[in-house]
């Protein structure tokens, strides 16, 4: 079934634009050289974001600290950084997505967990500080409330879903 | 804020190394972190170009714009304060399409054009309501087709990279869903 999505939709994107008689082959070829645009940019954040995580946790710091909360999380320790850090920076789930995927396996259950969290959620503190930043709204009322609720709940139902899908 | 996260996640990392005998292995991860980013973003890369070429075909075939039109009524639904006359509407449904098809970047420069017309129509530094809902529109992140998680494991060698997507697609509509209920429950509680 997942597996029929990706063709369906380039298929139809495709067709669409053949019937419409745009010039496809060369506005494909246009949109891919915007990559080289994207990839310049976040080579530089995901550096700073690798290096400032990966320090953090070779150290032993944050094994350290999950070591306590072990009791209450269980098995689903390892999502509780990429949880905490997603709604702030979008390299840095990135970053803790790849550690993930290197400590368990791409498709073990908490990889695949960890994908559905990181595919499902945004960076709600990013997008909160750029959007009310570039028009110089000053009081932010409860909107930092309602983004953070979302984000958890979209977290919880994440686990609770993949779960069901997964296990 | 990310400066203080930055800061306190290197000076915490490096000072607890020291102590605790880990600092070789901190000093390494010094020395191959851009190695390690470099080969994630080289992986990356090809299949964002292969994406953002095909999302180039359905924007300039209009394809997004059809279903922007097709969200039209939504969206109204939704944003019940914006006046019918008004062209942010069009902006919004234009916005939530891209990020839905993972065009995060391409969305970015809308949702900021959005947000100057929503401060046009409330005129103050305060944020509309209007705002907040926008908002919380954009950052449950509803995306059909997640880019950089099945690039990151296809480059992980997995059998299944787009496996996700139906349990993303779930997850991303509950908690969008979620979002705007609780976003209506603070807009009555805030006039």
């Amino acid at each position: 079934m997942s597996n029929l999505i990706l063709p369906i939709i380039v298929l139809f994107i495709v067709f669409y634009g053949f019937f419409r008689k745009v010039d496809i082959y060369d506005t494909f070829v246009d949109g891919a050289k915007e990559s080289f645009d994207m990839v310049f940019k976040l080579f530089p954040n995901l550096l700073g974001m690798i290096l400032g995580i990966n320090i953090f946790i070779k150290s032993g710091f944050l094994s350290f600290v999950l070591g306590f909360l072990k009791p209450i999380f269980g098995v689903f320790i390892d999502l509780v950084p990429l949880c905490l850090m997603r709604p702030i920076s979008g390299s840095s789930g990135i970053v803790l997505l790849n550690n993930i995927f290197s400590s368990y396996g791409v498709d073990s259950l908490i990889g695949r967990m960890a994908s559905v969290i990181q595919g499902s959620t945004d960076t709600t503190l990013y997008i909160l500080t750029l959007y009310f930043g570039s028009v110089g709204i000053k009081k932010t009322r409860y909107a930092l409330k309602v983004g953070l609720l979302a984000d958890l709940f979209g977290i919880v139902s994440a686990i609770v879903i993949s779960y069901f899908i997964f296990k | 804020m990310m400066n203080k996260i930055w800061g306190v996640f290197i000076i915490i990392g490096v000072v607890y190394g020291f102590f605790t005998g880990n600092i070789n292995v901190v000093n390494s991860e010094i020395l191959s972190c851009g190695e390690t980013v470099l080969s994630m973003v080289l992986k990356l890369f090809p299949i964002m170009a292969l994406w953002l070429g095909i999302m180039k075909i359905a924007s300039v075939s209009g394809l997004l714009k059809k279903m922007s039109i097709f969200l039209y009524p939504i969206t109204r639904f939704i944003f019940p304060d914006i006046p019918k006359d008004s062209d942010v509407i069009s902006l919004i449904t234009s916005s939530f399409v891209f990020n839905m098809f993972g065009l995060g970047n391409a969305s970015t420069p809308i949702g900021l054009k959005t947000m100057k017309s929503l401060k046009n129509l409330s005129g103050s530094d305060v944020a509309s309501s209007s705002m907040i809902t926008f908002l919380v529109l954009n950052t449950t992140g509803f995306t059909i087709i997640p880019t950089t998680i099945i690039s990151l494991r296809m480059m992980h060698g997995s059998i299944n990279p787009s496996g996700v997507i139906i349990p993303c697609l779930l997850a991303s509509l509950s908690s969008t869903v979620f979002g705007l209920i609780i976003d209506r429950l603070y807009r009555k509680k805030y006039v």
